[in-house]
């Protein structure tokens, strides 16, 4: 039950990698410093999600939440290294087919 | 501060200066619960270990007795902490109140009817994690042969949840029949969900509706996780799945529908991510083990499967759900 967050932006480009689990616990936490930066025109978003183990619900709507304001103000979310269970989890919600995702080369599930 | 106080304590400081055993420490120990008890505060404490000091050694010199006014004066904000964390214990046993009531409420106003169609078995389980269901579940049915049935769960937990669950509610209600098709219904419901619901809000659904007199099911998923479609002439398992995003993302969102035909003893088996997103000291419990539950009783009334296959996940995860767990399961008989 630990999520480690580093973020970092520059000229309205903000890249960044989660770490740990992402559940009702840790989301907070992420959510908190995704808000940040949620307010900026035009922010162009990359989060490297590869160091994630697990994601409930309640961490997809952290992204989701994220991914409405930045679109909402002429930005673009990308994430990227998604396990397959995490793939799977933007698919069956059908965010995959409308958020930009990338899934991690030759990472296994679980 | 009442006298019957500082003379009992008083006396217990005697004994224990006198004697300094444990039994005086014991009832020097209990005394300080019983002053707990009677919101007296640290520095009132000190104040009565003074006067009892200066009644049996008066002759003490003046640096103790300074020494003792200067520790009441450190010790009133630890008496105002204290009271801050008894109003505190006060302001949560209020809150607890009203989380039992808002419970109740959710209790009552979400409460749903079995279908009950010829020809068609259902069985049903909703067990909320904490104190209020995030999970959702709504019959509609008319007794004209269908049954739709609404599997919801709501990513956000808490009293927002169960409103946002009565928005799902009047919006079944307002199409108001049971032949209603799974694309209108998740339509529907997330043009209201999008319009009222925060932004990190948000349902998933998995709709379907039952045509007795065809036995055939049609479903739509908004977000969903996909049922399971088990064929008893087989043995096999499948997914049912249909695309859809999740309630309340986009209000362009358009949804899917399918249909299958069911035979005697197929069956559907509708569940939230409770269900599927469990995991033991070894990892996730993967969806063939559901899978092999389901069939250990598939001969079983609907109702003995749902309860199975909860009982047996309950026990891998050591009789700790993480999340609220709803299992629907649809037999043709």
């Amino acid at each position: 039950m630990n999520i480690q967050v580093n973020l970092t932006e520059n000229d309205n480009k903000l890249k960044g990698d989660i770490h740990g689990e992402i559940d009702a616990h840790t989301a907070p936490v992420l959510r908190e410093k995704l808000e940040a930066y949620q307010a900026q025109e035009g922010l162009n978003a990359e989060l490297d999600l590869s160091g994630v183990d697990y994601m409930d619900s309640t961490g997809l709507g952290v992204f989701v939440a994220f991914y409405k304001s930045i679109n909402a103000k002429g930005g673009h979310l990308k994430l990227t290294g998604l396990s397959s269970r995490l793939k799977r989890l933007f698919d069956i919600t059908g965010l995959g087919d409308i958020m930009d995702i990338e899934a991690a080369v030759g990472k296994g599930g679980n | 501060m009442p006298q019957h106080i500082e003379a009992q304590y008083q006396e217990i400081l005697n004994e224990y200066v006198k004697k300094q055993t444990e039994q005086n420490l014991y009832v020097g120990q209990n005394f300080s619960r019983q002053l707990i008890l009677e919101n007296i505060s640290p520095e009132e404490v000190i104040s009565m270990h003074k006067a009892a000091i200066r009644e049996l050694y008066s002759d003490l010199p003046d640096v103790v007795w300074h020494s003792f006014d200067f520790l009441i004066e450190m010790m009133i904000n630890y008496g105002l902490a204290l009271q801050e964390r008894q109003s505190l214990l006060k302001r949560q046993e209020e809150l607890k109140v009203e989380m039992d009531l808002a419970a109740n409420v959710q209790e009552t106003l979400l409460k749903t009817k079995l279908p009950s169609l010829d020809g068609l078995d259902i069985g049903l389980l909703s067990i909320p994690a904490k104190k209020m269901n995030g999970d959702y579940i709504y019959f509609v049915s008319d007794y004209d042969g269908y049954a739709g049935v609404a599997v919801a769960d709501v990513i956000g937990k808490g009293l927002p949840a169960a409103l946002c669950m009565s928005m799902i509610k009047f919006g079944m209600d307002s199409l108001n029949s049971s032949h209603a098709l799974p694309k209108d219904v998740l339509g529907v419901i997330n043009r209201i969900v999008e319009k009222s619901v925060d932004d990190s809000m948000f349902v998933s659904m998995f709709y379907a509706n039952y045509d007795a007199g065809a036995a055939s099911l049609t479903y739509g998923s908004a977000g969903h996780e996909p049922a399971i479609l088990y064929r008893a002439n087989t043995g096999e398992f499948d997914e049912l799945e249909a695309k859809g995003l999740l309630l309340g993302v986009s209000p362009a969102a358009v949804y899917e529908e399918h249909s299958v035909t069911l035979e005697k003893g197929d069956m559907v088996i509708m569940m939230t991510d409770g269900v599927t997103e469990g995991r033991t000291e070894e990892g996730f419990i993967e969806r063939e083990v559901i899978y092999k539950l389901i069939e250990q009783k598939k001969e079983q009334p609907a109702q003995a499967i749902v309860q199975h296959v909860y009982d047996e996940l309950e026990r891998m995860q050591n009789a700790e759900l993480q999340d609220d767990f709803t299992l629907v399961v649809y037999k043709k008989v």
